[in-house]
């Protein structure tokens, strides 16, 4: 084995490093267009799929340009914000401001029979990270018109089956409202939901966590738009 | 010596049977485990991996006069780190959904035995090229096992293949269900015995004297 002097060894460790390091940033910023460019693309099929538009990642920028016919930024008593672009509020750094100071995200979709639907972000806590999705709203501003939700990491075949139409298509036509004020959210009920009952959906046997995340989601997220739902229902 | 002579051969065959790295050496268990439940991410894990072992292994037996000895082993993570590096970049640019799904396990490469395994034990002593093809049969190796349990799992865990339903609606009708034990890592660890057994059974010189 030869023998190398420290010296040696101290070069060779930085050039080597200085070598990868190098190449990791070229790298890094070559591929960052196409990186943000899947995000984008995923952010607007998610918002496609919750007005149960199927998108593919090919036609999600030309469908998006078609459908989602007005985009705005809203405080949580109702109010538009004026000066940001809806498309571009991250409600992971919205969700640690004070609830005064958030800024709620609203895209209007204009579906192919001209009436409107309401896509709103929802973000919270599955059991093993984050869980996100989309909710629109009938312009009623009180019936579930679809839904759509993805996750980071919850356990494949139950946590997981968040992200499947199964467990999704239950939610269409629910309703938020019990009566014309008292907001009360979607519930998901373990052992499953009582037919008639329009304020609950099925929870998934071996998911309970990951639902009952969700069901706090709906709720957190959508009651900052009890207002806006209040003020613009028709 | 030409390229695929009979010796270079035996470096990429033997892993795929006597020398195998998850079923003989006991390697990479842990993501055998843990990205097998669906059959998509098994194939792009044991591409990903092969990828990385043959380019590490390429790079270090290059490299492996000038290394020093007292640091070989940083020598030898820094290279693994940059090329799982470099395929993370990738996967996110180019195929994003399988990124997504892979999640954590692709920064785990790094920490995959067989990389580490074959670089200290064939590209620190090994021509670069023998090295690579050593590397590329690892890889494939690994990736065999992944893609028969993967398949599995995804079988009766789901029902499916790559994603498409293949048992047909009149099964679950009839009261067929999916097993969710298959979904569990659980049932990889099962599986990867049950390959052991019938890899043994078929090889005895595979089987301890005592």
């Amino acid at each position: 084995m030869k023998n190398f002097s420290n010296t040696y060894i101290f070069i060779f460790s930085t050039v080597m490093v200085v070598l990868v390091a190098l190449l990791l940033s070229l790298a890094a910023m070559q591929l960052k267009p196409f990186q943000d460019k899947n995000i984008e693309v995923e952010k607007k099929q998610n918002i496609l799929a919750s007005l149960r538009i199927e998108s593919t990642t090919k036609n999600a920028v030309d469908l998006y340009a078609k459908y989602i016919t007005d985009s705005y930024v809203i405080n949580n008593k109702g109010e538009k914000q004026d000066g940001v672009v809806a498309f571009d509020v991250d409600l992971k750094t919205e969700l640690e401001k004070a609830a005064s100071q958030r800024l709620l995200p609203v895209f209007v979709g204009t579906l192919d029979d001209q009436s409107k639907a309401y896509s709103l972000p929802v973000r919270g806590k599955g059991l093993w990270g984050p869980i996100w999705g989309y909710v629109s709203v009938k312009p009623d501003m009180n019936t579930i018109y679809g839904v759509t939700y993805d996750h980071q990491g919850e356990t494949p075949g139950l946590g997981a089956e968040i992200a499947t139409k199964e467990f999704q298509e239950p939610f269409m036509g629910k309703t938020l409202f019990k009566d014309s004020t008292d907001f009360v959210s979607i519930q998901v009920e373990k052992g499953g939901a009582k037919k008639d009952d329009p304020h609950a959906v099925d929870a998934i046997s071996g998911g309970t966590i990951t639902s009952k995340g969700l069901q706090a989601m709906l709720d957190s997220c959508l009651v900052q738009y009890k207002t806006y739902f209040i003020k613009n229902r028709q | 010596m030409s390229i695929f002579s009979s010796k270079n051969f035996k470096l990429l065959s033997n892993p795929l049977n006597l020398q195998n790295p998850i079923t003989v050496q006991i390697l990479g268990i842990c993501s055998a485990l843990a990205v097998t439940v669906k059959l998509k991410p098994a194939i792009v894990m044991g591409l990903s991996v092969m990828v990385v072992t043959a380019i590490s292994n390429l790079v270090i037996s290059a490299m492996r006069n000038y290394i020093p000895p007292r640091i070989r082993i940083i020598v030898q993570l820094v290279v693994v780190a940059t090329m799982v590096i470099l395929v993370d970049q990738l996967l996110r640019a180019f195929v994003y959904d399988v990124s997504k799904q892979l999640s954590v396990y692709v920064g785990l490469i790094i920490t995959n035995c067989i990389i580490m395994g074959r670089l200290e034990a064939f590209a620190m002593g090994n021509k670069p090229w023998p090295s690579f093809v050593d590397g590329i049969g690892n890889g494939l190796g690994y990736a065999m096992i992944l893609i028969a349990i993967g398949f599995i799992r995804e079988l009766f865990g789901s029902g499916a293949v790559l994603g498409f339903n293949v048992i047909p609606k009149s099964f679950y009708d009839t009261g067929y269900i999916n097993n969710g034990m298959m979904i569990m890592p659980t049932a990889a660890l099962i599986l990867v015995g049950v390959i052991i057994w019938i890899q043994r059974s078929f090889n005895k010189e595979l089987i301890e004297k005592d």
